[in-house]
């Protein structure tokens, strides 16, 4: 399905703004979005499977605050990061 | 008081060659390089633009697996201020950087309980010259983590990391600094891999002799004012702590409370700071050792009264010299403005080369680079306008 990538995180996509991941689940979507891009998870998720407080995460309109959230093929995963501060 | 004199025929030779300064910033990283005579300084980066750059150290031992003979890995901690932490690595001295494959991170907590997450890597330390590839790190909140792979996967030092005491040594979150709380100061004692030193903003200093399977805290004599028991077992808030790289019984601690020796293998710290001017104090965050002298060092104090402005005393900013293992202490400020200098020095931001004289260098939370090829005695500022400096190391290009 269809992932929107953030400015920042685009270093791991080739500055790709749009690119490709499979799971049923978000965190099965993540996982996979790992792989085709190793270390990019990592930026987004702490090591205890929390959304970092400056990521959000959309599915089509929804925003989701947990990974087991269920995610159908025809989804968009949208992610966002806040760039408040100096 | 003994300086705990060693054998000339114990030092290393004095370093000849080029310096480079590795300049870590709040937007990037950058290297400083100098000529042989330490005079001319080119200021290249940045690298990781944008990027948080907490720590940039290079190895002193050459890479397990350098393609290129006597190649050194580079290690940069980055985060940025939205983004997880990470680390990268470079083996050609940061002409082309990768990211470590897993970078520090506290295990996964069990279903139902809080678990611990690195906000990001502050201090990194090479393993023992008989150790290489091995590297350790320190985090906030307080992690120890250890990679025996020249920096591309780190395990978390369980020892400290999941030791029944550990929450009673770091005091949690609301003791750490306003940045978080910081695990830094990893010393090796380059005599014994297995014997280990750590400091902790809140905790104090810790000893480990089994390469960090156990630990003890080692803080007698160490004031903690901001406490109802002055003294305690631990609690302490260090600012740096290093370790003689010659005499590797010394170590000399830049406090909360004081700049403090301990000479193994005593246990108890004795407050050197006391001999400092009283209108200056002895608070302050860096502590930088001479290489091959134990009993000198330099200090750059702060004001650290009312609420902490943490600016030079006064706008007056000025290094300050002890040739004998702090009983006595000179002003060195011939170079640095004379009034209206309001910035701060960070713990990690001063640093000394090994040549003879020394070089010693600072960078300052306004993105100015001090260099002073006599051992403080003149300074001369080689870059400005940089972001906030966080760190500072001296490198020899070549011996």
């Amino acid at each position: 399905m269809k992932v929107l990538i953030p400015t920042p995180l685009r270093s791991y996509t080739g500055e790709r703004s749009e690119v490709e991941a499979e799971g049923t689940t978000l965190a099965e979507l993540l996982a996979d979005l790992d792989r085709r891009y190793p270390g990019i998870r990592f930026r987004m998720i702490d090591e205890q499977d929390a959304i970092r407080r400056h990521i959000r995460i959309w599915v089509n309109r929804d925003q989701v605050s947990t990974l087991q959230v269920q995610l159908g093929a025809e989804d968009e995963v949208i992610i966002f990061q806040a760039l408040s501060g100096g | 008081m003994k300086t705990n004199k060693i054998p000339q025929s114990g030092l290393p030779k004095p370093a000849t060659g080029a310096v480079a300064l590795l300049v870590a910033t709040r937007k990037g990283a950058f290297v400083l390089r100098s000529d042989k005579a330490r005079r001319a300084w080119r200021t290249t980066g940045p690298m990781f633009f944008g990027h948080i750059v907490h720590h940039m150290v290079l190895d002193h031992r050459p890479s397990p697996g350098a393609k290129a003979k006597g190649s050194r890995t580079l290690l940069a901690a980055t985060s940025t201020g939205h983004l997880g932490p990470t680390l990268s690595r470079s083996p050609d001295f940061g002409r082309t950087w990768k990211e470590a494959a897993s970078p520090p991170a506290f295990p996964k907590a069990p279903e139902g309980q809080k678990g611990r997450a690195v906000g990001h890597t502050f201090w990194l330390t090479p393993g023992h010259a008989r150790k290489p590839g091995v590297w350790y790190a320190g985090t906030s909140p307080q992690g120890l983590f250890r990679s025996e792979d020249d920096g591309d996967t780190w395990a978390p030092v369980s020892g400290f990391n999941d030791n029944p005491m550990y929450s009673s040594w770091t005091g949690g979150e609301q003791d750490g600094t306003p940045d978080g709380p910081k695990l830094h100061s990893i010393n090796v004692d380059p005599r014994d891999p297995r014997h280990l030193y750590i400091a902790m903003s809140s905790g104090g200093v810790f000893e480990s002799t089994d390469e960090g399977a156990s630990w003890k805290p080692l803080n007698a004599g160490v004031l903690a004012d901001f406490r109802p028991d002055k003294y305690p077992d631990y609690g302490q808030d260090a600012h740096c702590v290093r370790l003689h790289p010659a005499a590797p019984d010394v170590l000399y601690q830049q406090n909360h409370c004081g700049i403090y020796r301990l000479e193994r293998p005593g246990a108890t710290w004795q407050r050197i700071g006391d001999n400092m001017p009283k209108k200056i104090g002895d608070i302050g965050f860096p502590v930088v050792l001479h290489p091959r002298d134990p009993a000198t060092l330099w200090v750059f104090p702060m004001d650290g009264g009312t609420v902490w402005p943490r600016t030079s005393p006064g706008g007056k900013p000025a290094a300050y010299v002890s040739r004998n293992a702090g009983r006595t202490w000179q002003r060195l400020d011939s170079g640095l403005p004379k009034s209206q200098g309001w910035f701060t020095v960070k713990r990690q931001a001063m640093s000394a080369d090994a040549h003879d004289p020394v070089g010693v260098y600072f960078g300052t939370t306004s993105g100015e680079i001090w260099a002073s090829s006599n051992e403080g005695r003149k300074w001369v500022c080689v870059a400005r306008h940089l972001p906030e400096i966080y760190a500072v190391e001296a490198v020899e290009l070549a011996r």
